[in-house]
């Protein structure tokens, strides 16, 4: 059941990977200023709306109804696209959106590309399969690139090098803006207007440069064929306008029916993202258009591909489904208590946090470690849901997967319906429930059972072995009554017994 | 008025003096108490670990030991979510699953006779002065089934600061998870070690001597670590402190 490439190299299990980030005591303080900063600024913004909660479940349901007739939309769109002067393309896997997009970009003869944040280039891995064929690709969003000059994977869906601070970019600057492209300017501070600076002109270099470009988009528009990119440095701006070639590498799931449906994710998508009012870039195209060429304005050729990796088979499922929903705010991962002290790499995947606790195992299955840990990386505090624009219930699918771990049960792989057994490993955690069960489903041995944990209670050891231990290394158990409530009951105020 | 007090697992095996104190509160304010001995465990646990048809047995032991009860009360808001959020969830899902509504015909029959503790002294008594006095200075954790499970809102806290003599002081994040998680605890123990000792420290910064929840098994990890820290400050279920009286004060 794995396959499906999320833009990560093979993963420990969410556990060792939080242990060793939770020890990081500089990147704890960084990661809890930062997502507490942006959290109450969040809540400020979402709180000068007296009609969020309609936005809410008017996002929900324009997404809802827009899965439920996924075929016809997406065929809309096509035809949209096509009528538009676009070429669309269809990749059910990574590996055929990144053979589509590697023969486009050689088609043009070009052997570098620039390209605007995207996260489903991340998660299919294309910035790896240009390279294998000869092609730079340069991340043009500050975030995305501070992250590929320092050999990094990104740690946050909208903050993608949050866990890095000034000095760390600095250096990370002189030490690799050279052999990309521009070098950092000499001397160079970690002030962010100097460090922005050196960025704008590193970047500035490549946007001149560049006859082809590949981006992402946020939404795409079935009625008319419209891409929609939402960015903050209008880097992306730069990248979507300037080069010749543009090839936008989408999700299936970011069809929205019509153009009137953007009014509600560009007022849902900036508050709950950025905490801003209107999105400071906001870049919409169709195809090529009737006049592209004659100004010399935009690309004169646009390719869509249309990516699946995983997500028809999430659609299948009824519960699993609603994460397709994401609109990529970030949110959840802002207000999560497990992030902020887990971190983003922890998570394995391209999408951290909450959202990527839910999505990440089903587009890739629940077959490997990492991704079989994934639904138990929560407490189930309710935080994420709380704040979800679009309303996905992720406690609910969290506990959904957790029950496909530990007892199997029917998925949809490949387009074909299988049954999954338990995962490896829990086999002593069933049992362990099973005798749980068996004892609490009979008060009169649960009872005994009661009466010899508190005859024993004097007994108790204060550090437990094998499962246990995992309490007792940091917390002193509870103390053990001398009767049970149920005992005083039947002392107190029944029959004694 | 009588009710049916549904103790939890937890609280009757390690925290009996929880269920006591429910007990006496409630007829201190003139209800009739009742124990269905056929109780046991809501199946919380193996539900939120994905063992799903190992609660069924225990959703079914828990509508049948409650079926004549008009009120249902309960001192752990997680284990009132658990009914009125999860069990009507099970019920759907067997009876997708071909297996008859049974389930969900005893979820839909429970659930809404189920009341955390602090909903039925203010929703069903309509009462927040409890005549308690508790000569403390206390701060509330407000767990995460009660606070978005529940929406319980400030009722904990209204009924605390009724109570006589007690101080109540506010802790800085409060809406924050302590990290106990259920198997959370276990299966991923320094994350849920690192928010419980924030948590901790949190407290121990207001100056209060007494941290009080609504539910002992939040309150079981909290008081672990605080524990383990040789803290001064104590953990405290809400309904000790609204049970202890001038007269018969908590010892």
């Amino acid at each position: 059941m794995t396959g499906t490439y999320l833009g990560m190299p093979a993963f420990p299990a969410f556990p060792a990977a939080a242990r060793e980030a939770v020890r990081d005591e500089a990147l704890r303080a960084n990661l809890r200023h930062a997502t507490h900063t942006i959290r109450d600024k969040r809540a400020r913004a979402v709180a000068e709306l007296a009609d969020w909660d309609r936005l809410r479940a008017a996002g929900k349901a324009v997404k809802d109804h827009t899965l439920r007739h996924l075929d016809r939309y997406l065929l809309q769109l096509e035809a949209a696209v096509t009528a538009a002067g676009g070429t669309v393309h269809w990749a059910a896997d990574a590996d055929e959106a990144n053979r589509i997009v590697t023969e486009l970009v050689r088609a043009t003869g070009e052997r570098e590309v620039v390209k605007v944040k995207s996260m489903a280039t991340q998660e299919i891995g294309l910035n790896e399969a240009l390279e294998a064929a000869g092609i730079a690709a340069y991340e043009t969003d500050l975030a995305e690139l501070i992250v590929q000059l320092g050999h990094d994977r990104p740690s946050h869906i909208l903050v993608p090098a949050i866990h890095r601070n000034r000095a760390e970019i600095r250096d990370i600057f002189r030490a690799e803006m050279a052999g990309w492209g521009r070098p950092a300017p000499e001397p160079l501070g970690d002030d962010p207007r100097e460090l922005a600076e050196a960025a704008r002109l590193h970047l500035r270099e490549k946007f001149l440069r560049a006859k082809v470009a590949v981006s992402g988009a946020n939404f795409m528009v079935a009625e008319t064929g419209t891409m929609v990119v939402l960015e903050s440095e209008g880097n992306g701006r730069m990248c979507l306008t300037l080069p010749e070639t543009l090839i936008s590498v989408v999700g299936i799931e970011k069809v929205v029916p019509t153009f009137r449906d953007l009014e509600i994710f560009l007022q849902t998508l900036p508050r709950s993202s950025t905490a801003e009012r209107m999105n400071p870039y906001t870049t919409m195209w169709t195809g090529l258009g009737p006049s592209r060429g004659a100004d010399g304005d935009g690309p004169t050729a646009f390719h869509l591909v249309l990516l699946d990796n995983g997500r028809t088979d999430t659609l299948a499922d009824e519960t699993g489904r609603q994460a397709l929903r994401c609109i990529r705010c970030s949110a959840c991962l802002n207000v999560c208590p497990v992030y902020e002290r887990a971190g983003g790499h922890a998570y394995g995947s391209v999408y951290p946090g909450p959202i990527g606790a839910i999505l990440s195992p089903q587009l890739r299955g629940t077959g490997s470690a990492i991704d079989a840990s994934l639904p138990y990386a929560s407490t189930l505090c309710g935080a994420c849901y709380e704040v979800c624009p679009v309303a996905i219930d992720i406690p609910e699918v969290l506990v959904h997967l957790r029950e496909r771990i530990a007892q199997g049960g029917p998925v949809t792989r490949a387009g074909v319906r299988v049954t999954l057994r338990p995962a490896d490993g829990h086999t002593a955690e069933r049992a362990a429930m099973r005798a749980a069960r068996l004892l609490l489903d009979h008060p009169g041995a649960l009872r005994a059972g009661e009466r010899l944990l508190a005859r024993a209670r004097r007994l108790a050891p204060r550090r437990l072995p094998g499962a246990g231990r995992a309490w007792t290394d940091s917390r002193e158990l509870p103390t053990v009554a001398a009767q049970s409530f149920r005992d005083w009951w039947a002392r107190e105020r029944s029959d004694p017994r | 008025m009588r009710a049916a007090l549904f103790v939890t697992c937890v609280t009757d095996a390690l925290y009996p003096r929880t269920g006591i104190a429910v007990v006496r509160l409630l007829e201190r304010l003139g209800v009739g108490v009742d124990f269905p001995a056929a109780q046991s465990c809501c199946g919380q646990p193996q539900y939120n670990t994905g063992y799903r048809y190992e609660t069924e047995p225990l959703m079914r032991r828990t509508a049948r030991a409650f079926a004549g009860h008009e009120y249902v009360v309960t001192p752990s808001g997680s284990c009132a979510a658990m009914i009125r959020e999860h069990y009507p969830r099970i019920g759907r899902k067997a009876a997708a699953e071909g297996r008859g509504s049974e389930l969900a015909e005893a979820a839909a029959a429970l659930a809404p006779r189920v009341y955390e503790l602090t909903e039925f002294l203010v929703d069903v008594l309509g009462v927040t002065d409890v005549g308690a006095y508790f000569p403390h200075t206390v701060t509330y954790h407000p767990s995460c089934h009660g606070l978005r499970g529940l929406g319980l809102g400030d009722r904990p806290r209204r009924l605390l600061a009724a109570v006589k003599g007690l101080d109540l002081v506010e802790l800085p994040g409060a809406e924050e998870c302590c990290g106990f998680g259920g198997t959370f605890a276990v299966k991923n123990p320094d994350v849920s070690t690192a928010m419980g000792t924030d948590k901790i420290t949190a407290a121990a910064g207001t100056g209060a001597q007494v941290l009080c929840g609504a539910d002992n098994s939040c309150l079981a990890h909290l008081g672990g670590l605080l524990r383990r820290a040789d803290s001064p400050l104590r953990t405290l279920h809400l309904a000790e402190i609204l049970a202890a009286t001038e007269e018969e004060p908590l010892t």
